[in-house]
């Protein structure tokens, strides 16, 4: 089925951000993305279909949630109109749509919360904008919370950092709960808890490609690394998004983490049955469903006996990693349950538990375990796009901020010719690739070109100013995103890829068989 | 007695109640929901210290603000800032003997001009709700009147202050029989009681419109959370439960 044609944004010369847009209300209205059948909705315990009592259940489940999320609460009361978030949104930058504002969207939930569980919206709905929940309105959060990539952008500008993401996973949930929810992301979820990945690829599929990358990487480098899966006994066990697996330029990274473990000589395993560190339960808000999911990796790692738990390069992998592994699943310290208890005595805890591998690779790099050498990049002039959910929502190392410098100074020490984009685009200012949050979907092709115009631009200004022929990213979504949207402004698809791809290429394999 | 007085300390009486429990029940609904996941926006304090540090930075300097509209912040801060000095002000009024810090020449003074900053960024802040397009898009009626409601409230105080003087020691002595549970009677002062009618009114919705700001901020999760996930294990009573 051929999509609504829609234009490509236009990119500016000399600049880095492009002007706030007037409001052009509705202009997304339309766009939405494919509903969830019946099929895929059990399977995550929601209603096939839509409920006939919906609005009841609905207001429900808000009041539910509004119990167990103090974030929640809080942000339906707190908001003041400052306006200070309205342009901090990309999509909204990319679309001019006034709902693709962060307090808008938010007040879609906000009115319906109004009229339902608070005093003024009960008896002056007008004064304070309350509104009943109806079909329509159901429709739009369809539309508007499909349009949201949960990057947090917003949160970061709020004077009370209102996070629009708890917004859109909460309505998500909700929408979820009476029947109405996205096939993209359930049904990848619904593969991850039946087969155990969000490609549906079973273990001989499996271990078949990682035995055909064994043998691309001994024909390039003469040296036999091991992608081994698996494997009892193993030091480190390697979770990673599965898109590593088979897609380009993720497998690149895939081959990088290899060279790294077999270089600095740590033994290391991939598991077949928690082969996904993709997580999309987090998306749908379903603390449940992301329980789910997470559960896998504690048994994989109880299976394997492993003593530490590595996270590939997946942005929103790493944000439920770093920050709710502890919590779901007791990956971590300071556990007191039974099953947490037992992974702790399992676990070495000289290293953080969980990692990510940037932070292994970093540490590698430094105690001078692995060596690189930088001009084998001399191709390469690298830019660095910080991926929303490690820029905003999680950490690496010791220091805070450590998720912004890590990846850089790996980068740096992996190539010679390195420049960031303009400071108010990257770090905890970044904006999102347009992909994430459940949105990287054919259906939603619109949405996600218009969403990536402000990472377009400033991306533009390095390569108009600098040269720049590569963005290294740590996400698999971005790099999913980025190898299809770039080429609607007229960059080349091949120029993104992950700083694992930069190793890959500059790492000294040496001879410690 | 007239029945201004006895309107007004009644009003008052009920406002106060409304304001303090009310806002009781929000802090306690706050504080007694459970926040399941760890969820601090960066840039995230890894310790305690710092995350005092950071809501002190917030709620003093309005810092997220400052670093995402500077005409906001400006407005914003003005009027905060100048609410809260002619607040402090205020105090006089309320007590015998007055704190010396409060009966200071220069506090009474910059109390006075603070008003002007006040009405200041509140006309600002209004201005931009007409001027600037996306801000027009998501303001509701209540916005509108809030601004109007606060801007009455400084400009009925500047005009006792600086057009026509009230008789602040029949005011003190209304006041401080309120808090008493004696009634005095009130200065039977239009402006004055413009002024009391329209705080009472500011005092009554408090606790059920976006005023919630003012206790919602020391309570949401992306700001006062500690960046530890992995040192300390974070569960809410209710995930708890999941794990039997
Ligand atoms: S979380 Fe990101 S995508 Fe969603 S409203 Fe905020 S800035 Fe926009
Ligand atoms: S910045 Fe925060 S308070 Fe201001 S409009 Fe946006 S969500 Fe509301």
């Amino acid at each position: 089925m051929a999509g609504p044609t829609f234009e490509t944004p236009k990119l500016l010369d000399d600049t880095a951000t492009l002007p706030i847009p007037s409001v052009k209300p509705g202009a997304m209205q339309g766009v939405q993305s494919f509903i969830a059948g019946d099929k895929i909705q059990e399977q995550l315990g929601y209603p096939g279909e839509l409920l006939p009592n919906w609005k009841e259940r609905a207001i429900e489940r808000m009041g539910e949630l509004l119990q167990k999320y103090r974030g929640l609460q809080v942000f339906l009361d707190a908001c003041v109109h400052c306006g200070a978030c309205t342009d901090k949104c990309h999509y909204y930058l990319g679309t001019a749509d006034p709902n693709n504002m962060p307090v808008a969207r938010q007040e879609l939930v906000r009115k319906v919360y109004r009229r339902y569980f608070t005093f003024a919206g009960k008896y002056f709905p007008k004064l304070v904008g309350a509104i009943d929940l109806t079909e329509e309105v159901l429709d739009q959060w369809y539309s508007y919370f499909y349009q949201c990539s949960e990057c947090r952008r917003c949160s970061v500008y709020c004077p009370y950092g209102i996070d629009t993401a708890e917004i859109t996973m909460a309505a998500r949930e909700i929408m979820d709960s009476v029947g109405r929810g996205q096939k993209y992301s359930n049904e990848i979820l619904g593969k991850l808890h039946r087969i155990g990945n969000n490609l549906g690829l079973p273990g001989p599929a499996l271990e078949d490609t990682l035995a055909g990358l064994e043998e691309d990487i001994l024909a390039d480098t003469g040296v036999p690394v091991r992608l081994p899966i698996d494997q009892k006994g193993a030091e480190v066990l390697l979770v990673t998004p599965s898109a590593d697996f088979f897609s380009e330029p993720h497998v690149e990274s895939l081959i990088g983490y290899a060279k790294v473990f077999h270089a600095a000589g740590i033994s290391w395993t991939l598991s077949s049955t928690a082969s996904e560190a993709g997580n999309f339960g987090l998306f749908i808000g379903s603390y449940e469903n992301m329980r789910k999911a997470a559960l896998r990796i504690r048994e994989a790692a109880l299976e394997l006996g492993v003593k530490r738990i590595v996270v590939g390069e997946c942005g929103h992998a790493w944000r439920v990693a770093y920050s709710f592994w502890n919590t779901l699943i007791g990956v971590g310290a300071g556990a007191e349950d039974p099953f947490g208890k037992a992974l702790q005595q399992q676990l070495d805890h000289r290293y953080k538990q969980p990692s990510h591998i940037c932070e292994v690779t970093w540490d590698l790099i430094q105690k001078g375990a692995i060596k690189l050498d930088k001009s084998a990049n001399d191709h390469r002039i690298v830019t660095f796009h910080d991926s929303c959910n490690v820029a905003r929502a999680s950490r690496m190392g010791d220091i805070p901020g450590g998720q912004f410098i890590i990846p850089r100074e790996i980068i740096k020490a992996s190539c010679n010719h390195f420049y960031d984009m303009a400071p108010e685009t990257i770090y905890e200012g970044t904006f999102c690739c347009g992909g994430g949050g459940g949105l990287l979907t054919d259906d939603l092709m619109e949405v996600r070109v218009k969403g990536a115009l402000p990472r377009m631009q400033a991306l533009k200004q390095v390569v108009d100013d600098r040269k720049v022929n590569f963005m290294a990213t740590i996400c698999a979504i971005c790099k999913a995103q980025f190898t299809k949207v770039l080429p609607y402004y007229g960059f080349p698809m091949s120029m993104v890829g992950g700083v694992h791809q930069l190793v890959s290429t500059a790492i000294q394999l040496g001879s410690n068989e | 007695m007239t029945t201004t007085t006895v309107f007004f300390a009644a009003l008052f009486y009920v406002a106060t109640a409304i304001l303090v429990l009310g806002l009781a029940r929000k802090i306690y609904q706050y504080a007694k929901t459970p926040a399941p996941l760890k969820i601090p926006t960066t840039p995230a304090p890894t310790t305690k210290a710092g995350v005092i540090m950071r809501m002190g930075r917030e709620v003093v300097l309005f810092e997220s603000l400052f670093k995402s509209n500077k005409w906001i912040w400006i407005f914003g801060w003005l009027f905060h800032v100048g609410l809260a000095v002619v607040l402090f002000r205020h105090l006089r009024y309320f007590q015998y003997p007055v704190w010396d810090i409060v009966s200071f020449e220069f506090v009474q003074a910059a109390g006075k001009y603070a008003s002007f900053a006040m009405v200041a960024g509140l006309i600002g802040l209004w201005a931009r709700r007409f001027l600037v397009d996306r801000v027009r898009y998501i303001t509701t009626l209540s916005d509108h009147l809030i601004l109007l409601l606060l801007i009455g409230i400084g400009l009925t105080g500047m005009g006792m202050t600086f057009v026509s003087h009230t008789d602040v020691v029949g005011l003190k002595i209304f006041m401080l029989g309120l808090m008493r549970f004696e009634i005095n009677p009130l200065p039977e002062d239009p402006l004055l009681m413009a002024h009391l009618a329209l705080v009472a009114t500011l005092m009554i919705i408090f606790p059920i419109s976006k005023l919630l700001h003012a206790p919602g901020v020391f309570f949401s999760p992306s700001r006062n959370q500690v960046d530890d996930p992995r040192e300390h294990r974070h569960l809410a009573p209710w995930a708890t439960e999941l794990e039997k």
